[in-house]
């Protein structure tokens, strides 16, 4: 197993678009890294990179303390699981999952292939088992006979896996590899990935745009945007203190509510609210124009006009009802907030109610898309 | 009318039409295999007057004849001009096919997947080629296979095709642009080069359109006259098509038609027996042409 470093990596494309701005990142030896951003972010370029499969145009990719820019993908000792399985069609699942590991003995020991017959035999029996092995820990082993064209996603998926995982390589390598399934599937081949990593403790590098599947598998998540990685950080770092106010609104759904506004006098004045801010929150606030971010969960909604204080008077635009909890849309003063509530049967589309947030649980943003958030005592 | 009658109605139109077309097409061939099996005086008939009729007792002695006529090198052994010749067509046209094939998918795989500078230019000019006709390269590529000294072998006839086709290149590429990039890339991590790419994913991948260029290539191999009889001077060097020109007499004019017609139904043989055999392949190849272009 392997470390990978990451040092200064750019990617520029003919055209002069940058896929990816230099990048520092260190993945430690048998970690679960998961890349995710939205489309064009530069996630996959920076997989593939890893992977050999795209040139680096600046910096050094190093995988066990060797860098790796001018290695053959082959040589870098790295597994690939593609988002569109990539099987070879042609090929029986069996044949498949041996392919990779018998080429690469065959390379390492071609002489002693083209010599001793027989040690080469005993190397494919060895490939033969692990393979039938493989197999049946991922429940394909009835499948080993088949072309890829008489397999389901799900199951054409798992021969993916499986030819990975065989190889018993230094790094494994996952290009949105969930994407094409349906979203129960999504969930059950998320807990087989987990316990994949879990059985190999093999580094893992996984690339995807959905949060929800970067908070459940990550180790550590890697949010970028644009080229460039705004946050690097366990899942429990990025959603509960976020970088900025890009990865704020990408971890977590529903989004995090955002309000135009300053401070003025200990309270958060904008859009119609005024919310006190509570004292020691936030030792230092910047004076001038802030965003105030809250989560949907930090809203609590009761029917009815406000009794003063610190409720919100409101009224409710939409709900949209989740079986067990519900999602509210609230117009407050003109301010669109969303919360995320218990079932509550009073609240009306249509009609009044007041909302309250947990002040104390929200964030200071500077202005701009992606502004920096504003230290807090939970920084500390 | 109804509907059902209606449909009936454009069935029966569309059989009837389909059935016209066919016995078009069929009749030259039944024709060929009926004259064959007159006696000559009936066949010769058939040919100055143009009528047609079925020979009443077939002359299966026709074939076995036209077989011992065919080449001018049979002293001592019977049919060793066939032989002969048959083989010639035989060796070149495999030769021929797989050079077309292995080197015809080779160069798409470049075209279609390796970025290098002047690609796109380089494709160009290889398609201007299927533009130029066969007659104006005729006496250069002449002079050129004269000054290697390779006339009266087949040479010029087989190593021309191990550097690619045109129009099998230009097919092959559309098809491997189809190829998705990932099955290469996890080509490229399981260990392959270029060339292993090329031998063991795209050349499977590629059956149809294979399927299509062997067939195209060994029919055409097959039947081709001109280049034979340019290239090829010794009797025993011979293709069968060249060894069929042998029942014309030294004025041009056929004496012997019922003996000609016998022995090209015998050289048609391996070429229908090909398509039979590849027709799956052929048929899902020319569709999956006409869908992705």
């Amino acid at each position: 197993m392997a470390s990978i470093e990451l040092r200064q990596v750019s990617k520029t494309y003919p055209g002069g678009v940058h896929a990816v701005r230099a990048t520092d990142l260190s993945f430690r030896d048998g970690e679960f890294v998961v890349l995710v951003g939205p489309s064009g972010c530069g996630k996959s370029t920076l997989l593939r990179m890893i992977a050999g499969l795209e040139t680096v145009s600046g910096g050094t990719v190093s995988i066990g303390g060797r860098v790796v820019n001018d290695v053959a993908p082959k040589d870098r000792d790295v597994a690939m699981v593609f988002q569109n399985y990539a099987l070879y069609p042609h090929m029986t699942v069996r044949r498949n999952m041996a392919f990779g590991m018998l080429r690469r003995r065959r390379h390492a020991g071609m002489a002693a292939w083209l010599t001793r017959h027989a040690e080469w035999a005993r190397e494919r029996d060895e490939v033969d088992r692990k393979v039938a092995e493989t197999a049946r820990t991922l429940g394909i082993d009835a499948l080993l006979d088949r072309l890829p064209r008489a397999l389901s996603g799900g199951q054409r998926q798992r021969v993916a896996l499986g030819r990975a995982l065989v190889r018993d390589p230094q790094v494994f390598l996952f290009d949105e590899p969930l994407s094409n399934l349906d979203a129960r599937l999504r969930i059950e081949t998320r807990a087989e990935i987990r316990e994949m990593h879990r059985r190999t403790r093999a580094t893992m590098v996984y690339v995807t745009h959905d949060q929800e599947e970067a908070m459940t598998l990550a180790d550590r998540m890697v949010v970028m945007r644009s080229g460039v990685v705004h946050q690097a950080g366990t899942p429990e770092e990025c959603y509960a203190r976020p970088a900025d106010r890009f990865v704020a609104g990408f971890v977590g759904m529903p989004v995090m509510n955002f309000v135009d506004g300053r401070v003025e006098a200990g309270a958060f004045v904008g859009s119609g609210l005024r919310l006190t801010l509570p004292a020691g929150r936030w030792p230092a606030v910047p004076t001038g124009p802030l965003v105030l971010g809250v989560r949907p969960d930090r809203i609590a909604v009761a029917p009815g006009a406000s009794p003063g204080g610190d409720a919100l008077p409101a009224s409710v635009r939409a709900i949209e009802r989740l079986g067990d909890r519900m999602d509210v849309v609230l117009d407050a003063a003109g301010t669109r907030l969303v919360a995320r509530i218990g079932n509550d049967d009073r609240l009306r589309e249509g009609e009044a109610a007041h909302a309250t947030v947990d002040v104390g649980a929200a964030h200071l943003f500077a202005p701009g898309e992606a502004g920096m958030r504003v230290s807090d005592s939970g920084d500390r | 009318m109804s509907g059902a009658s209606r449909s009936i109605l454009r069935s029966a139109v569309l059989w009837m039409v389909l059935a016209a077309g066919t016995a078009v097409f069929l009749y030259p061939l039944l024709w060929m295999v009926g004259v064959s099996l007159s006696p000559a005086d009936a066949a010769q008939a058939a040919t100055v007057e143009g009528g047609f009729a079925w020979p009443a007792s077939p002359q299966w002695e026709n074939y076995r004849e036209a077989l011992g006529q065919i080449g001018s090198g049979n002293a001592g052994e019977p049919m060793r001009g066939f032989k002969d010749a048959l083989a010639n067509s035989v060796v070149i046209a495999v030769l021929v096919t797989a050079g077309t094939v292995l080197s015809s998918s080779l160069v798409a795989l470049a075209f279609a997947r390796v970025r290098f500078r002047g690609s796109r230019p380089l494709f160009m000019v290889m398609l201007g080629t299927m533009m130029l006709p066969g007659q104006v390269t005729m006496i250069p590529l002449f002079i050129l296979f004269r000054n290697l000294g390779w006339i009266d072998t087949m040479l010029p006839l087989v190593v021309p095709a191990f550097f690619g086709n045109a129009y099998f290149v230009f097919m092959y590429r559309q098809f491997i642009a189809q190829v998705p990039e990932a099955l290469l890339e996890a080509a490229r991590l399981d260990g392959l080069g270029w060339p292993g790419i090329w031998w063991r994913i795209i050349l499977p991948l590629c059956r149809p359109v294979t399927a299509i260029t062997a067939v195209f290539t060994f029919i055409g191999c097959w039947n081709d006259f001109l280049a034979p009889v340019i290239y090829l001077q010794s009797d025993d060097q011979a293709t069968l098509s060249v060894a069929l020109n042998g029942f014309r007499n030294q004025y041009g004019g056929i004496t012997k038609v019922h003996l000609l017609m016998a022995a090209s139904i015998t050289t048609m043989v391996p070429c229908i027996l090909l398509f039979l055999a590849a027709q799956r392949q052929f048929v899902e190849g020319l569709g999956k042409g006409a869908v992705k272009g």
